[in-house]
């Protein structure tokens, strides 16, 4: 039931040797967004979105002890970061990391996350961090070095806000700990896992529509 | 799964979703702001007071199905108190402090709980392509990645069952939990890739991508800003307002991070 | 935004086409000139490229997915220019869907083009009831059948009055009532506006009525011009089937009932070894419901599954769904109808040898099994491979293999010819008759009606809400003789 690896538009083919260019009155210059650029953002973060509720689901037992003690917390935190990270290493868009953690963020609201809507907002925050990391390297570079980058960043991020909006009165050497914990958590699991992800899925053929897929970075 | 299925599906119509949705996402950034901006009790306290009387607005006032969708914050706000009394850097046991917190947290996080229980997300991708100007490509792409959200669960159950199938559970083992889990989590993210790409080529068989271009997208079903929605902001901002001057005068407010 | 008007040309020339990353040519040096108001009907093995051309001709190929060779086009302008002239549905209506809401997933091709929000409505509903979508416009779009859904896709193709229909495989994923409310509202479609139309579709009979010509493209390295083949009839393959029929071994029967609305209505159901038993009915009948439970992935909310002494072994009275699960694996093998949901490995080899291994062989006797099964299935080159790329056909027989690695006594299978090609099912039919051959008791959840007729030695025919006790419904060698109540079914062996 797979169908091919579904093709994309954009030019018109040509009769050999016609010398007859035909104008496409068409999209976005190459380094644009693309529909299956946008979509398949989306998805990520909708499908992350899924992930984070069935996490929540799996450890609604335990979650009190984690809310209890956060530093146990801030070795799970990579994981909400990884879409952050994921998307920009598959579809190398500017943009899409910021796309695709909000998405995450919206989606697991609107399945009722824990934290609530305050979600959304790390969500944009991580993405954006994600995205500075990326960034450094002009887009250019989507390997381990940009990945693990953007997730520290995502981390530290997170971290912060989590002190702004949790944990503002803790005393100055605690929210350090916090933040490097967090930091180093999301650079591991995000950064990291990002890069073997990206990997994984493009071994299954399901990337073909990107150049990630067809390099097999 | 009903959670999943109303993620997508109109909610009922109640009076809080007379408003434009760009109204209410405007009054929660003005509450965001406030609340984030001290740590003192009074704030976060009118704030949630005057949050919790829209509650029956937003078709919420069942006490039972309402802590049924806000356990999991009620939760955690419970345990943001604990951990700030724990960790605090006053050294003492900071009760009024440690319930500000929670209160703040709450104060934050109600707006949202009242957005989501009343809109609908198309009716939010109306609002912002239209009067905020969002890119419709995104705005219209990412809802329809946010229809197959149910979709996605419903294949994660299947996912689930199919391991078990093939002779793989986790048993007691937390860590063969985590790995099942992740394994899971993989087939899901393959899957909601393929439908993406499949769906992006529809889209653009009905000609979205020619809106990259040079056509102007239209908006079937429009979004107005009638003098509710300014009144709803107005109202929210004085709300803000009021509060920050009374606390400020009364001597409570509390700026983040100054201790 | 109204461009041209009425059906549409279409000319291929020296069409050839490779996709980005992939050695071979999918298509190659096709020609075909394909008249305004025609309908044809494109076949061919698969593999031959059909799809390929039908989504060239939908202007939908570009550089970015490959090299092309040869024009394809539709009404003297490229299939890339003319797009806003073609409309085009494909086989998974779910993932053609965009919105919410019924109505506005019909208007999307029209915002997207640019039509004024005050002629958009209108147009909907007309496109609605040309394709007799009943509804209102809010309907929830998760709210409809398979078939439903594909209508409404095609409403949403027409509602831009393209000249050009294209469909590929409309119907492979619907139940047999669904397809027919695809094709009929085809027909009406066609026969209110004479839109040109290129079908593909290897159901393909109930089509031939409605098609003009039947152009088979050619499979291989060298393809010319696509050959029309003469007469009308005759496209289909052959279908092969064993009779067969067992003594009992191992039976269950079970009865469930939830509140309110039952997923599934009060049943009993035995499967005995050797034996097919093929579970049919509509939509919404219960038979996934009925399939789980079986398999021991679901518990029963009323009523049991009860497993012979035979079949549970050491595990005595425990119901299935309590089992561990490698206990499960050996014993009762399940087959899922997306096949992508069961592969847990990087490698098809792996794949074949966990099974056994999680029931408790040495890593030897899993190897061996493995290679066993890879020989079996043809599928030895792609030992190595990931599962996750090979084609669908070998997918879906790789999924029936795996369950089929640890010998399990019974085996459930959800839909195993969806969506599958005709060499495809011949050679899955082969493997389950060979598991029935070898003492397996097979039950089947399908709606294809050949499969059942051909295979199935008994048949149950749910209803939704009915009351499918022993007393209903049951048709097939051996139905008389079977008990009316369940606990008599336990150990008993039925004389043939």
């Amino acid at each position: 039931m797979s169908t091919p690896s579904t093709p994309h538009l954009t030019e018109p083919v040509d009769l050999p040797g016609s010398g007859h260019q035909h104008q496409s009155e068409l999209p976005a210059a190459q380094s644009g967004w693309r529909t299956v650029d946008i979509v398949v953002t989306a998805v990520i973060g909708v499908a992350f979105g899924v992930v984070f509720w069935a996490w929540n689901l799996l450890w609604s037992a335990t979650g009190p002890a984690f809310v209890a003690f956060p530093p146990a917390q801030a070795f799970m935190y990579g994981i909400w970061l990884l879409p952050a990270v994921l998307a920009p290493m598959i579809v190398r868009k500017p943009g899409a990391g910021i796309f695709a953690e909000t998405l995450a963020a919206l989606v697991s609201t609107l399945f009722g996350s824990p934290f609530g809507p305050a979600t959304l907002l790390y969500g944009l925050a991580q993405g954006a961090a994600a995205e500075f990391g990326f960034a450094i390297f002009r887009y250019r570079k989507f390997t381990w070095s940009s990945a693990l980058l953007a997730g520290l960043f995502a981390g530290a991020i997170a971290a912060l806000l989590d002190l702004v909006l949790y944990y503002p009165t803790w005393a100055g050497n605690w929210q350090l700990t916090y933040v490097s914990l967090v930091a180093a958590s999301a650079m591991v699991i995000a950064g990291v896992g990002a890069v073997l992800l990206s990997r994984a899925l493009a071994a299954t053929g399901a990337l073909s529509q990107f150049a990630s897929g067809r390099t097999g970075t | 799964m009903t959670t999943a299925g109303t993620v997508t599906g109109t909610p009922p119509a109640v009076w809080l979703g007379r408003i434009n949705p760009v109204a209410q996402i405007a009054a929660i950034l003005a509450i965001t702001v406030t609340a984030l901006a001290t740590i003192d009790l009074l704030t976060p306290a009118v704030l949630v007071a005057a949050e919790l009387t829209l509650l029956p607005a937003a078709g919420l006032f069942q006490p039972r199905a309402l802590l049924a969708k806000t356990w999991p914050l009620l939760l955690s706000a419970a345990g943001v108190a604990w951990v700030n009394l724990l960790f605090s850097a006053s050294g003492g046991w900071d009760w009024t402090g440690s319930a500000a917190l929670a209160l703040r947290v709450l104060a934050v996080a109600l707006p949202g709980v009242l957005f989501v229980a009343s809109t609908d997300p198309v009716r939010v991708a109306d609002a912002l392509t239209v009067h905020w100007k969002v890119s419709t490509r995104f705005a219209y792409g990412a809802l329809a990645a946010i229809r197959l959200a149910p979709l996605l669960v419903l294949e994660w159950q299947a996912i689930r069952l199919a391991r078990r199938a093939r002779g793989v559970d986790a048993g007691r083992n937390p860590i063969a939990a985590i790995r099942l889990f992740g394994g899971a989590a993989f087939a899901l993210l393959v899957a909601a890739i393929r439908r993406g790409s499949r769906l992006a080529l529809a889209m653009d068989a009905r000609g979205f991508d020619a809106t990259a271009g040079s056509t102007e997208r239209t908006n079937a079903r429009g979004s107005v800003l009638r003098s509710r929605d300014h009144l709803y902001v107005a109202g929210a901002v004085l709300l803000c307002a009021t509060t920050t001057a009374v606390s400020v005068a009364t001597g409570l407010w509390h700026p983040v991070f100054s201790s | 935004m109204r461009v041209g008007a009425g059906p549409a040309a279409v000319d291929v020339v020296g069409f050839g086409f490779r996709y980005s990353g992939r050695p071979e040519w999918a298509v190659r040096d096709m020609d075909v000139r394909i008249e305004p108001g025609e309908r044809i009907l494109l076949t061919g093995a698969s593999g031959s490229g059909k799809s390929t051309l039908l989504t060239a001709m939908a202007g939908l190929l570009g550089p970015d997915s490959g090299d092309a060779r040869g024009a394809v086009r539709v009404d003297g302008r490229t299939a890339v220019q003319a797009r806003d002239r073609i409309g085009i549905l494909f086989q998974d209506p779910e993932s053609q869907l965009v919105m919410s809401q019924a109505g506005d997933d019909v208007a999307f091709g029209l915002e997207n083009r640019g039509v004024p929000a005050g002629e958009i409505w209108p147009r909907v509903r007309a496109a609605l009831d040309a394709v007799g979508f009943g509804y209102p416009l809010d309907r929830s779009t998760h709210a409809l059948s398979g078939g439903e859904k594909q209508r409404l896709v095609l409403a949403g193709a027409m509602v831009a009055e393209p000249g050009l229909l294209l469909l590929d495989e409309p119907t492979s994923q619907l139940d047999p009532d669904g397809a027919e409310l695809v094709r009929a509202a085809v027909a009406r479609i066609l026969a209110d506006r004479g839109t040109t139309l290129v079908l593909i579709d290897h159901e393909a009979s109930p089509w031939l009525p409605l098609i003009d010509r039947v152009l088979e493209v050619p499979f291989g390295t060298t393809q010319g011009p696509l050959l029309p083949i003469g007469s009308t009839q005759g496209v289909l393959h052959s279908n092969g089937e064993d009779p067969l029929l067992r003594a009992a071994g191992a039976g269950y029967s079970y009865r469930a009932d939830t509140a309110a609305r039952p997923a599934l209505a009060l049943t009993d159901v035995e499967l005995t070894a050797g034996q097919v038993t093929a579970i049919t009915g509509p939509n919404g009948s219960g038979k996934s419901t009925l399939g789980l439970l079986l398999a021991g992935l679901k518990a029963p909310t009323v009523g049991r599954i009860v497993a012979s002494p035979k079949l549970a072994g050491r595990l005595g009275d425990r119901p299935p769904h309590r089992w561990r699960a490698r206990d499960l694996v050996h014993r009762i093998g399940t087959v899922f109808q997306n096949p992508e949901h069961q592969f847990l490995t990087g490698r098809v080899r792996d794949e074949l040898s966990l099974g056994p291994l999680r029931a408790g062989a040495g890593d030897r006797a899993a190897h061996d099994r493995a290679e066993e099964l890879l020989q079996r299935l043809g599928l030895h080159a792609y030992a190595d491979a990931n599962p996750f790329t090979l084609s669908g056909g070998q997918q879906r027989r790789l999924s029936v293999a795996t369950s089929l690695a640890t010998r399990p006594s019974v085996l459930v299978l959800d839909e195993p010819t969806f969506g599958q090609d005709p060499v495809t099912w011949a050679e899955l039919l082969g493997l389950l008759a060979e598991a029935r051959d070898a003492g397996t008791a097979v039950c089947l959840i399908s709606h294809d009606a050949r499969l059942v007729d051909g295979f199935a030695d008994q048949e149950l025919r749910l209803t939704s809400g009915v009351d499918h006790r022993q007393t209903a419904g049951f048709t097939g060698p051996g139905a008389a003789e079977t008990p009316r109540s369940s606990d008599d079914q336990l150990g008993r062996n039925p004389t043939k």
